[in-house]
């Protein structure tokens, strides 16, 4: 786990300001979808060593859900990007 | 009697003299010391008795990896256990007692577990699990315990205070010996913010000791110059008595100091230890090197020493470890330490070297031994001679110390810590640091390099080339002169052959040779099992000056490398922090913060009774004169609040404003149930669901403009929610526009209930508050008599007609003052939350002992309330799933005792009549129960396998808790009012 977080909005903040909410690379399906696509977002996550996507949350800042990219094993940060900014771009 | 103080020499102030206690003795030092100088000062080598064997042990180094003298200092509740004496600085008036012995030190009852030995072997502890089995909880359990353990904590209130605090730096340097106070110098004059940690109180590591001339001066001056300059400059900090015992990820180093451990009565305003997480762009490890023990027979008498802690403390305090000081030897090293003995005039018995034909120059007259082994040591309680054996034959020489060289061991601990292995060095027959990229730099000793000037050298280049790299300029300096060294090579000895008695790897968990040889038969050879299975390494000192050897023996048993055998894992601390340390400030009522409500005031006043809920203090209930208990007072104010009109605090429920064109929208989605036609002016019960189709939380959300809503949650979740509602518009719909912030803590909101609560608020509120102007779930801003706007929400948790006013939470008291003013004539009473609770347990209303995370809104009866037009909402997909509408899921009912005198308890499962108690058999649990003052008899909501279509039925409540089954009738969950008469009046 990091120690330090780049919140693109705050700057540099110890990680015990954020909560992390989960993988980020799931997206929710439209409501017309499938039983097993609604199954695989609300109950399936793949538990990857290395590379990662989080959406993690700055409680204790902002309040933005932001995302994430982690190394798993290493714990290096790649990137920290708004959470809103990335769900509009459809792009995760 | 032979330790002693030398008459002259060290950096101690002989002027001036401390008192202090050992096991009640009253010795003297001086200031400089550390309790173990003091101790050896005054003769007193034995210091504790072993872990296993509670054999007596004495002082072993000088530093940090002492495994056996750990002390007990302070008393009372300020008592702290297995201090090293060898890093405790000396103060007047310290108090320090022995530990692990029973009676005394001398006479220990526990050393006949000597006798015991063969039933003590590596592993006797788990074998013990074995055979028989009824041994283990009522012999062997509490055998172990008792004789167990080094010393005791107290459960006492520490009474010292602490705290934490960040610090940043482009380098942290850890270690103030040679090479750290070049490397922070180098990187100070090209002006670098530097932080220089060390763990002791005088700064200098082994120069401090060094006998070797820099500069043509002193090592100890040379410190004294680095350190003057040091502290001139502006951007340096020196950080002495801080150990740097972490690294963490992104270069944060964790490091205590010890503000106040030096002093007999600390300062209230300033804490005893001080956390520090420092920041580092980039950190340089000057830790040095850890001499290693020889592992021979008897040597973990009291007297066998590091030859290196000998010569410090001769050097740096003035202390002759014995009068006859023989050197057992595999190294220079050895003989350096015999050279500063003997120029102190200790006499050196003899330098026993295992290797055949060592080349270095013993001080005159001393006999070297070379290609020899100790095998055994004589003596009790302290050394008085070892046997020495060579090409067969024995010799016995008298001595009162041996110091034993065993070669190096770098200090790596940190460097290891974030999971890269330890690098075996065949070269220098130890391991290494292996790369760790640029953050942080290994130097010195530390890295290898022993000589003096290596690590004058190595430090001021690592830091230059740091201080390029971040940017800076530095101007070259000339490396200071060093004068003749003694040279550091060693040939490693992992078991000086022949022992004839226990030949010990680690002290401080009585692990010698043999238990790492039967590991190694039983199946536990790897060496993190050999570990586990021995304890070598795991007592507090983790294995400082026993781990390589272990490796090293394991290694040679198996005829290996010691690279194939590798090192146990480094984890942080690298030594013991103190709890208090790392709690910090957060303890006691400091350990979350207290919110009071706005209300808190009125409550207290009117005789509210407090009770934590949550992160709040809210009133449970309000005792009046002759109410003896909490159920005289909430009968009582259930009663008043049926029968007149009662006032209760509802401020902690979660209150979030929702604004924005689409607020409708996303609150559709929000809910499952329909919230998008809501009108202006209207309050409406809202239910979230998870997005796998259970219920989540419920509270009223009302429209207070087309654009403007404000949402209720619960008290428990006002925070989960919110982060929720974020969630969902930042992440799942960022096309909404809507915007929310809590406002919690901005409104007093009190609920006023009861047949007469219109009377008590029609003359205190200027707009028309009657059934046809605000009927139920009405909620709008009105005007308080005065001209105060406040919401008006006409809602009821209670069942009774009841509305809900919230005003600024500044003015909360006052208008609570009114009310309660105003309804005195109308009988009006104050309720806390044991009424509230049954208040709405009568009428059947849910909370989160319902909504545990198992029950959907089916179970609970609010199946027709889920909207089936609706295309979306979170949770609507799964919530439709086989699984959650099966017919015979637990769903929501009322229970009541058949016998009316009978108790229902929250908690107590459902069986059928007749039925065996066991899991198989259960039909489900009671979530909520209460004695109903209304209906004169317990009543519980339970949930209960297809529970509605079984009213009438019968079911035994089964509560193994209290002792008694309840024989209970099924009924609708409704016990009064089920059509909502006295609400809508």
């Amino acid at each position: 786990m990091a120690s330090l977080i780049h919140c693109p909005h705050c700057g540099v903040r110890p990680s015990q300001e954020f909560s992390i909410r989960g993988d980020a690379s799931v997206v929710r399906p439209a409501p017309e979808a499938s039983d097993e696509a609604w199954h695989e977002y609300v109950h399936i996550r793949s538990n990857p060593h290395g590379r990662h996507r989080e959406h993690w949350q700055h409680v204790a800042g902002c309040r933005r859900g932001l995302v994430v990219e982690r190394d798993t094993f290493t714990h290096d940060v790649f990137s920290v990007t708004d959470g809103a900014a990335v769900a509009r771009e459809g792009g995760r | 009697m032979t330790a002693y103080r030398l008459a002259s020499g060290g950096v101690i102030d002989r002027s001036s003299t401390l008192s202090f206690k050992f096991d009640g003795r009253a010795m003297k030092g001086h200031p400089g010391d550390t309790l173990a100088s003091a101790l050896l000062a005054n003769d007193q080598l034995l210091v504790g008795r072993s872990f296993k064997y509670h054999r007596p042990r004495g002082i072993v180094t000088a530093g940090p990896s002492e495994p056996n003298a750990l002390v007990t200092i302070g008393e009372g509740a300020a008592t702290d256990p297995n201090t090293k004496a060898t890093v405790a600085e000396l103060y007047a008036g310290l108090d320090a007692r022995s530990q692990n012995r029973w009676p005394s030190l001398k006479h220990d009852i526990g050393a006949l577990n000597g006798l015991l030995s063969p039933f003590l072997s590596a592993g006797f502890y788990y074998k013990t699990f074995m055979w028989p089995a009824a041994f283990w909880e009522k012999v062997y359990e509490p055998l172990i315990r008792r004789a167990a353990g080094l010393g005791r904590t107290v459960l006492e209130h520490d009474p010292h205070s602490y705290e934490k605090c960040w610090a940043h730096c482009d380098l942290l340097v850890v270690g103030a010996g040679p090479t750290g106070l070049m490397a922070a110098l180098t990187a100070g004059r090209a002006g670098l913010r530097v932080i220089l940690a060390d763990e002791d109180f005088r700064l200098g590591g082994s120069l401090l000791a060094e006998t070797t001339r820099i500069d043509h001066r002193p090592a100890m001056d040379f410190a004294e110059a680095c350190l003057a300059e040091l502290r001139a400059l502006p951007h340096v900090t020196i950080m002495p008595r801080t150990t740097v015992f972490g690294w963490y990820d992104d270069n944060v180093f964790g490091a205590v100091e010890r503000v106040q451990k030096h002093v007999v009565a600390p300062q209230a305003k300033l804490p005893v230890e001080r956390l520090w997480r420092i920041v580092a762009k980039r950190a340089l490890l000057a830790t040095g090197a850890e001499e290693r023990p020889l592992v021979f027979g008897g040597n973990d008498r009291p007297g066998v020493m590091m030859a290196g802690a000998m010569r410090t403390y001769a050097n740096r305090f003035g202390v002759a470890a014995g009068r006859s000081v023989a050197i057992f030897t595999n190294g220079s090293a050895g003989y350096g330490t015999a050279s500063d003995l003997a120029a102190h005039e200790i006499e050196v018995a003899a330098i026993i070297d295992s290797r055949d034909a060592p080349l270095d120059a013993a001080p005159a007259g001393v006999r070297v031994i070379p290609s020899a082994s100790v095998i055994d040591t004589r003596g009790r309680q302290r050394v008085c001679g070892l046997v020495v054996e060579r090409a067969g034959f024995e010799e016995t020489i008298a001595c009162d110390a041996i110091g034993m060289s065993g070669g190096w061991n770098p200090v790596i601990h940190l460097a290891c810590q974030r999971g890269a292995k330890a690098v075996w060095s065949p070269e220098l027959s130890t391991f290494l640091a292996p790369d760790l990229g640029s953050g942080l730099v290994v130097a010195g000793s530390a890295a290898g390099r022993y000589s003096l000037g290596g690590c004058l050298e190595d430090g001021a280049e690592r830091a230059a080339r740091i201080a390029a790299d971040l940017g800076f300029s530095t101007a070259s300096n000339p490396l200071p002169a060093v004068g003749e060294e003694v040279d550091p090579s060693f040939t490693a000895l992992w078991y000086s052959p022949g022992a004839k008695a226990k030949a010990f790897v680690d002290f401080q968990n009585d692990v010698h040779v043999k238990d790492l040889g039967l590991a190694l038969r039983e199946g536990f050879g790897h060496v993190e099992h050999a570990k586990r299975y021995t304890t070598t390494g795991m007592a507090t000192d983790q294995g400082k000056l026993s781990a390589i050897n272990a490796t090293g023996l394991l290694a040679g048993m198996q005829g290996i490398s010691p690279a194939d055998v590798g090192t146990t894992t480094f984890r942080p601390f690298y030594t013991p922090v103190a709890f208090g340390a790392l709690a910090g400030t957060s303890r006691d009522e400091h350990a979350a913060p207290v919110r009071k409500s706005p209300l808190y005031g009125w409550a207290e006043k009117n005789g509210a009774a407090f009770v934590d809920s949550g992160l709040w203090y809210r009133p449970a209930f309000f005792a009046r004169h002759g109410e003896k208990t909490w159920r005289d007072s909430t009968d009582r104010e259930v009663v008043n609040v049926r029968q007149h009109v009662g006032l209760c605090d509802v401020s902690t429920l979660g209150k979030i404003e929702i604004f924005g064109p689409d607020a409708a929208e996303f609150l559709n989605r929000l809910y499952c149930n329909p919230f998008l036609k809501l009108p202006v002016g209207k309050a409406r019960y809202g239910l979230m669901l998870r997005e796998d189709g259970i219920a989540y939380d419920d509270g009223t959300t009302s429209r207070l403009s087309p654009q403007h809503f404000v949402m209720t949650t619960t008290t428990a979740l006002a925070g989960g929610v919110m982060s929720h509602l974020e969630y969902c518009a930042q992440v799942v719909w960022p096309e909404l526009k809507v915007r929310f912030c809590s406002s919690t803590d901005q409104w007093a909101q009190m609920a006023i209930a009861g047949p007469k609560s219109r009377l008590v608020l029609q003359a205190l509120v200027e707009d028309d508050v009657s059934d046809a102007a605000f009927p139920f779930l009405s909620a709008a801003v009105v005007t308080l008599k005065g001209g105060l706007n406040a919401r008006l929400f006409r809602i009821s948790f209670s069942g009774e007609l009841a509305y809900e006013l919230a005003v600024p939470a500044g003015l909360g008291e006052a208008v609570a003052d009114a009310i309660m003013e105003e309804g005195r004539g109308h009988g009006i009473c104050a309720y806390g939350l044991e009424a509230l609770n049954v208040l709405r347990i009568e009428k059947g209303h849910v909370t989160h002992a319902e909504f545990d995370g198992r029950v959907t809104p089916d179970d609970a009866g609010f199946g027709r309330m889920v909207s089936a037009q609706k295309t979306d909402f979170i949770g609507k997909r799964l919530s439709t799933r086989y699984g959650l509408t099966a017919a015979d899921r637990m769903q929501m009912v009322g229970l009541k005792p058949v016998e009316t005198d009978q108790h229902i308890r929250a908690g107590a499962h459902l069986l059928r009549e007749g039925a065996k108690a066991s899991t198989l058999n259960d039909q489900g649990y009671v979530s909520s129960a209460c004695y109903s003052p209304t209906l004169g008899h317990d009543i519980a909501l339970a949930f209960l396998k297809s529970g509605r279509e079984r009213y009438g039925e019968r079911v035994v409540v089964w509560d193994k808790l209290s002792g008694g089954d309840t024989v209970a009738e099924i009924c609708h969950p409704v016990f009064v009012d089920p059509g909502n008469t006295r609400l809508k009046v």
